[in-house]
C-alpha cells in the first residue's frame, strides 16, 4: 500500500513536499536560534535586498524566512492534533449511531446536522473569541467544526459492516458489544475515513491560517496566518510579506491533497483509471 | 407521486425544525460560556451602575431566573424573531443582521452561480478530452485552485487587479458620493463584486470541475449514451441533453453541502474587500466583544442555510424524478 502511494506521481510529489515542510519545522531552531520574533534588520526590506535575508523583513524588521520556518511548526501541529481530535469524536459518534441505530441514531444524527448547518469558519471564530485565542483553543475550535463529516462517513460504513455475517456470528457467540465494535466493526469500516484524514489536516491548516489572518491567532506563537495579517496593511507596496507565507500555506495544502488522492487511489484500485 | 412528495417535504420540514431547535439551544449554551452577562456589559459601558441597579436590571431581563427558565425564554424569543439587543450598536440584533444580509446573499449567490457554471464547463470539457494535454492542464490548475485558501486568493487578486493594474476597485460595494442612475448603479455594484466573487468562487470552481469531470466520465460510459449516439443524435445534443443532466446531480448535492462553508468564506472575503455583509458584521462584533450580535449572525446564517437546503432538495427531485423520497 505504501509502495503504491509512492509509485504514483501525485503521492511522490505530495510526500516530498510534505517532508520538506516537516524538515523546516524540525530545523527551525537550528537555522534560526534567535527565534521568529528577533529584530534583525530595517523593516520592509525586499527579498534578496541584503544577503542572508532571503525573504526580506516584515513591518518590524523581523526575518520573514525565520517566521516561515517557525510557522510551519504551528501549522503542522494544529493540523495534526485538530484532525486527531476530530477523528476521535467523529468515529465515536458515527460508530455508536451506526451500530445502535433507531433512537440513538436519530438523536446523534440530528445533532450532527445542527453542527453541519452552522457555517464552520464563523463557528470557529465565535468559539475562539469566546474561549480566548490560544493554540489549544484554536485546536478545540477546529475539531468542533470538523468532526461531522467523519461521523457521517463512519456511520455509513458501520451500517454496511453491521449486517455482515461475521458480525452476526460474533453476536451469536456472545461477544460483548464494545468488543464487537472495537475489534470487528471499526477495523473494517475505517479505510474511507483514512482518506478523509489527509483532507482534514489540510482544512485545519487553512482554518488556522484564516483565524490568524483575522487577528484571532495565538499572540504567543508565530504562524503563517499571523505573518499574512502583519503584512496586510502594507499590501500596496510590500506585498511579499503576505504572499510568501501564503505560498507556503498553498504548498502544504497541495501536498496533503496530493497525498490524499494517492492514498485514495491505492485503496480503490478500480477507480485508478479515471 | 404528489402525495409521496408532500410526505417527503413534511418529513424534511420536521427534521429542519429539530435541527433549528438544537442550533438555538447550542447558541444559548455558548452565550452562557461567555464570562459576564448582558448587565455586566451595560455596566461596563456606563461605568456608574451600583449593585442595586444591576440587580434590578437582572430581574427585569429575567437573568436571575433558573437556567431552564432562561433557556425557555430564549428559545421562545428566538422563534418569535427576538435575537437580543446589541448595546454597542443601540439596536436590535435582528435588524442589524437583516440590514447586512442582502450584501452577503448577493455575494454568495453570485459565487455559487459562477462556481457551478465555470466549474461544470471546465469539468465537462476535461471529460470530453480525457487524458489529452488540455485535460492535464485543467486538472493541474484545478489542483492549485483547490489548495488556495479564500483569503490568499482575495489578497492575490487585490494585488494584481487593484494595486498593480488599477483596473478594479479595492473594496466596498458602491462608489460613495456619486449620483447614479439605476443602470449605472448596477454596473458599479457589479464592478465592485468581480474580485470578491472571484476570490470566493475559485475554490468551488475547483471542486465542481473535479466532480463534473468524474461524474461526466462515469455517465459517458452508460448504455443510454451509446443508444443516444446510435439513434443519430448530434454530439452536443447527447452531451447537454443526456449526459450533463445526469452528471449535474452530484454537483447539486455538493452545492447543498457547501452552502454553509460559503457563508464562512464570506467572512474572509467581506473583511478583505470591506463589503457591508454579515461576515464583516461578525468580524467587527468579535473585536467589540458583542456576543449577542455574533450569535445572532450565526443563527440567521443557519436559518438561511437550512432554507437553502430545503430548496435544493426540491430542485433535486425536479432534476431527477427517480430520487427516492422515502427519507
Amino acid at each position: 500500500m505504501l509502495r503504491r502511494v509512492l509509485l504514483s506521481p501525485a503521492g511522490f510529489v505530495g510526500l516530498l513536499l510534505l517532508l520538506m515542510i516537516v524538515g523546516m519545522a524540525l530545523s527551525a531552531g537550528y537555522f534560526f536560534p534567535k527565534g521568529p520574533w528577533a529584530l534583525v534588520a530595517r523593516p520592509y526590506m525586499w527579498p534578496g535586498q541584503r544577503p542572508g535575508l532571503l525573504f526580506g523583513t516584515d513591518s518590524l524588521g523581523r526575518d520573514i524566512l525565520a517566521a516561515i520556518f517557525y510557522g510551519s511548526r504551528v501549522s503542522l501541529i494544529v493540523g495534526l492534533v485538530a484532525t486527531v481530535c476530530a477523528l476521535a469524536v467523529g468515529i465515536t459518534v458515527g460508530s455508536i449511531a451506526g451500530y445502535f441505530g433507531r433512537g440513538v441514531d436519530a438523536v446523534l444524527m440530528r445533532i450532527t446536522d445542527a453542527f453541519q448547518t452552522i457555517p464552520g469558519f464563523l463557528f470557529a471564530i465565535v468559539l475562539v473569541s469566546i474561549l480566548s485565542p490560544s493554540v489549544t483553543n484554536i485546536v478545540i475550535a477546529i475539531a468542533v467544526v470538523s468532526w461531522p463529516p467523519v461521523a457521517r462517513l463512519t456511520r455509513a460504513e458501520v451500517l454496511r459492516v453491521r449486517e455482515t455475517e461475521y458480525v452476526q456470528s460474533c453476536k451469536i457467540i456472545g461477544m460483548s458489544t464494545p468488543r464487537i465494535i472495537l475489534t470487528q466493526v471499526l477495523p473494517n469500516s475505517l479505510s474511507p475515513v483514512i482518506v478523509v484524514a489527509a483532507v482534514l489536516v489540510a482544512t485545519a491548516i487553512i482554518t488556522e491560517a484564516g483565524l490568524s489572518f483575522l487577528g484571532l491567532g495565538d499572540p504567543n506563537v508565530m504562524s503563517w496566518g499571523t505573518l499574512i495579517n502583519v503584512g496586510r496593511p502594507s499590501i500596496r507596496s510590500t506585498w511579499f510579506i503576505c504572499v510568501l507565507p501564503g505560498l507556503f500555506v498553498v504548498m502544504t495544502v497541495l501536498a496533503l491533497n496530493l497525498l490524499g488522492d494517492a492514498i485514495n487511489d491505492a485503496l480503490n484500485p478500480h477507480f485508478r483509471k479515471r | 407521486m404528489n402525495r409521496h412528495l408532500l410526505n417527503y417535504l413534511g418529513w424534511r420540514l420536521l427534521q429542519s425544525l429539530v435541527v433549528i431547535t438544537i442550533v438555538v439551544i447550542g447558541s444559548f449554551m455558548l452565550l452562557h460560556l461567555v464570562p459576564g452577562d448582558m448587565v455586566d456589559v451595560l455596566g461596563g459601558q456606563r461605568g456608574d451602575m451600583d449593585a442595586e441597579l444591576m440587580a434590578t436590571l437582572r430581574t427585569r431581563y429575567g437573568l436571575d431566573q433558573p437556567m431552564l427558565v432562561q433557556l425557555f425564554n430564549y428559545v421562545t424569543g428566538v422563534l418569535q424573531g427576538d435575537l437580543g439587543y446589541s448595546f454597542r450598536n443601540s439596536n436590535t440584533v435582528l435588524s442589524l443582521v437583516l440590514q447586512r444580509l442582502p450584501a452577503t446573499i448577493l455575494l454568495v449567490v453570485c459565487s455559487v452561480a459562477v462556481a457551478v457554471f465555470i466549474g461544470t464547463l471546465a469539468g465537462v470539457f476535461a471529460a470530453r478530452h480525457v487524458h489529452r494535454p488540455i485535460d492535464v492542464i485543467i486538472s493541474m490548475v484545478v489542483l492549485v485552485f483547490y489548495a488556495t485558501p479564500v483569503f490568499m486568493t482575495g489578497l492575490g487578486l487585490v494585488i494584481i487587479f487593484s494595486v498593480k493594474l488599477k483596473l478594479l476597485p479595492v473594496g466596498g460595494l458602491i462608489t460613495p458620493g456619486v449620483d447614479m442612475t439605476t443602470l449605472q448603479l448596477v454596473g458599479d455594484v457589479a464592478q465592485h463584486l468581480i474580485l470578491p466573487v472571484l476570490s470566493l468562487s475559485l475554490f468551488y470552481i475547483a471542486i465542481y470541475a473535479r466532480l463534473a469531470r468524474a461524474s461526466m466520465l462515469q455517465v459517458l460510459n452508460q448504455d443510454y449514451i451509446r443508444t443516444a449516439y446510435a439513434k443519430g443524435l448530434g454530439t452536443s445534443h447527447v452531451i447537454i441533453g443526456h449526459a450533463l443532466r445526469n452528471a449535474l446531480l452530484p454537483v447539486v448535492t455538493m452545492v447543498g453541502l457547501q452552502i454553509a462553508e460559503l457563508f464562512g468564506g464570506a467572512v474572509l472575503t467581506e473583511t478583505i474587500f470591506s463589503l457591508p455583509g454579515v461576515g464583516r458584521l461578525a468580524y467587527d462584533s468579535v473585536f467589540e466583544r458583542d456576543y449577542p450580535l455574533i450569535l445572532g449572525v450565526l443563527l440567521v446564517c443557519s436559518f438561511v442555510i437550512i432554507l437553502v437546503n430545503l430548496i435544493i432538495d426540491l430542485i433535486y427531485t425536479l432534476l431527477d424524478p427517480r430520487v427516492e423520497v422515502s427519507r
